[in-house]
């Protein structure tokens, strides 16, 4: 008999199932649920985008592309940057092409990270950062954000977070599951604190189209951060592409030249047709996003509403498309919060805890569901919230 | 104000208060606005689509293009009230093709009632100088709504 558990890598058998996917899997099987757990646009790819990865499959265009992906998609990714948040960077040397923005923030943490090295990671956060830092052998040090604060990582918490050992600072905004973003103000205080040391930021810029009110703002573009900065997006939330699986990284040539090592043995290049289909999404997709946009929004202020009218807390995200409520007054735990209304009111949410323990108190909900369905969840969760009062 | 009308031409059963939230209006604004409109005849009216091949309803469409002779004076205004005047007639247009000279949409219960209203209402209307009928096989999309569209969610809980 083979000794599987002798074979495998311990950091890997040691590495918790993602949080989110037990949650999951108590699910499926159940039926008709109301299901507000989905981390993806409800949209369709917008159709002419669609028709630029038909066509080149119809053309034969079936190759590998370069490494860093087609010259034609490292220009649009470079004037888009530009157009959409004033940053600059060279098409050549300073962007590639990676399989998601999942990629995108595996390669960077791969060619930073080191065993010994401290990462901040603010939380609640997505699940991905912690297990690929441990793979490097890197500890990560958690910042739990507070709704006093709005869930923004504050100057002052990383300043505390630094030791001599701090490698990276991750900068998960606008945020899954809280929906906060930093502002301006906010990015340039953080920048105080990172000037003059050598840590390295890893900005995961996926929801940047996704924010309400005002602009995402990059904290590249704060003076002297841009040097040290690199930044992890894609294309799955802000053009509803998820399942092509195109993200791109920026950073400055001498970070982004190693990163490119990695992503050439491992993956060897992106999606070509996926490629294809990215070029046109930036090419003539900006008012495809500005209508998403005001659906999503739409949809945000309809069930924060709707959320506070049956009274439960909420604070107003700026940004992605989840609202992170405040479930702690009811008495239950996030999971058992979560398991009873989805096992007596069949709607599913997802359980702060799926995100870190600083999410204990707190569900996400995803508001990527047409309003109908927005309507159904809510009168769901309104007899739910009725039964826990009575209980009281 | 386009926004507000664009929301309720999209969806017609959201609420004044649902539309005072999502343009950041007072309920009351929207209300007076939706009045407004309505007086003004810029609101029509409202309706439903259904797929009437899912009910046991029998129904069947046809596109029927007709060409008249225009009416001295009153062009082709008049005519078109005598053709939209019938319950059958589901939208009628003016165009610009030199071929005809008005597309109508028709519903009728069978084919044979479609023909009759062609021949004895229709054809015989003094200007009408010609028709032709095209029956509709399968509607696929209408009002910008797709026909039996999936909808199950198979997004990945990712």
């Amino acid at each position: 008999m083979l000794d599987y558990q002798r074979m495998l890598n311990k950091t890997v058998t040691e590495m918790k199932p993602s949080g989110i996917r037990k949650f999951f899997d108590m699910l499926s099987g159940m039926k008709d649920v109301v299901a507000l757990t989905v981390g993806q646009p409800d949209f369709i790819t917008p159709w002419h985008i669609r028709e630029a990865a038909i066509e080149s499959i119809e053309k034969g265009k079936t190759y590998y592309t370069s490494n860093a992906g087609t010259p034609e998609l490292r220009l649009e990714i470079s004037k888009y940057m530009k157009r959409k948040f004033n940053l600059s960077y060279n098409p050549q040397e300073e962007i590639f092409v990676t399989v998601g923005g999942s990629e995108a923030i595996d390669v960077a943490m791969r060619a930073i990270l080191e065993p010994g090295d401290e990462v901040i990671l603010p939380q609640p956060a997505f699940v991905c950062y912690e297990p690929i830092a441990n793979m490097q052998g890197a500890k990560v040090v958690h910042i739990n954000t507070r709704l006093e604060n709005k869930f923004k990582v504050t100057a002052e918490e990383i300043k505390n977070a630094i030791t001599d050992k701090t490698k990276m600072l991750i900068l998960p905004f606008p945020n899954n599951p809280t929906g906060a973003i930093l502002t301006r103000e906010e990015l340039t205080e953080i920048a105080e604190v990172l000037r003059g040391t050598n840590i390295c930021v890893l900005s995961d810029e996926i929801y940047a189209e996704l924010t309400y009110g005002r602009k995402h703002v990059s904290i590249a573009e704060i003076d002297g951060m841009w040097e040290r900065t690199i930044i992890a997006s894609g294309f799955a939330k802000a053009y509803a592409m998820t399942g092509w699986r195109m993200g791109y990284v920026c950073a400055p040539a001498p970070l982004l030249k190693e990163m490119l090592k990695i992503h050439q043995y491992a993956i060897m290049c992106a999606s070509t047709a996926s490629q294809f289909a990215a070029v046109e999404a930036m090419r003539n997709g900006d008012e495809d996003v500005e209508y998403m946009r005001a659906e999503y929004n739409r949809r945000r202020v309809f069930l924060l509403d709707g959320l506070r009218k049956i009274g439960i807390d909420c604070f107003e995200p700026e940004g992605a498309f989840y609202l992170y409520p405040n479930i702690g007054k009811f008495g239950l735990s996030s999971e058992e919060f979560a398991e009873r209304l989805l096992y007596e009111h069949k709607c599913a949410i997802v359980p702060g805890t799926a995100f870190g323990e600083s999410g204990e108190g707190f569900a996400r909900i995803s508001y990527a569901y047409s309003l109908k369905h927005l309507s159904q969840a809510l009168e769901r969760i309104e007899a739910f919230v009725k039964k826990l009062k009575s209980e009281k | 104000m386009d926004k507000l009308l664009k929301l309720i031409e999209e969806d017609a059963t959201l609420t004044t208060e649902q539309l005072a939230l999502m343009l950041s209006m007072e309920a009351d604004e929207v209300k007076s606005t939706i009045d407004r409109y309505e007086s003004e005849g810029v609101i029509l009216g409202r309706k439903t689509i259904i797929d009437w091949d899912k009910t046991d309803s029998e129904t069947i469409n046809a596109i029927i293009e007709v060409k008249v002779t225009p009416q001295r004076d009153r062009g082709f205004d008049r005519i078109a009230e005598k053709i939209y005047n019938y319950p059958e007639v589901k939208s009628l247009y003016l165009m610009s093709s030199g071929g005809f000279d008005f597309t109508l949409l028709i519903e009728g219960k069978t084919m044979r009632e479609v023909a009759l209203f062609v021949t004895q209402k229709l054809a015989p209307i003094e200007s009408v100088t010609a028709t032709a009928t095209h029956f509709v096989l399968r509607k696929y999309k209408d009002k910008g709504v797709i026909y039996g569209a999936n909808e199950t969610d198979e997004r990945g809980n990712e």
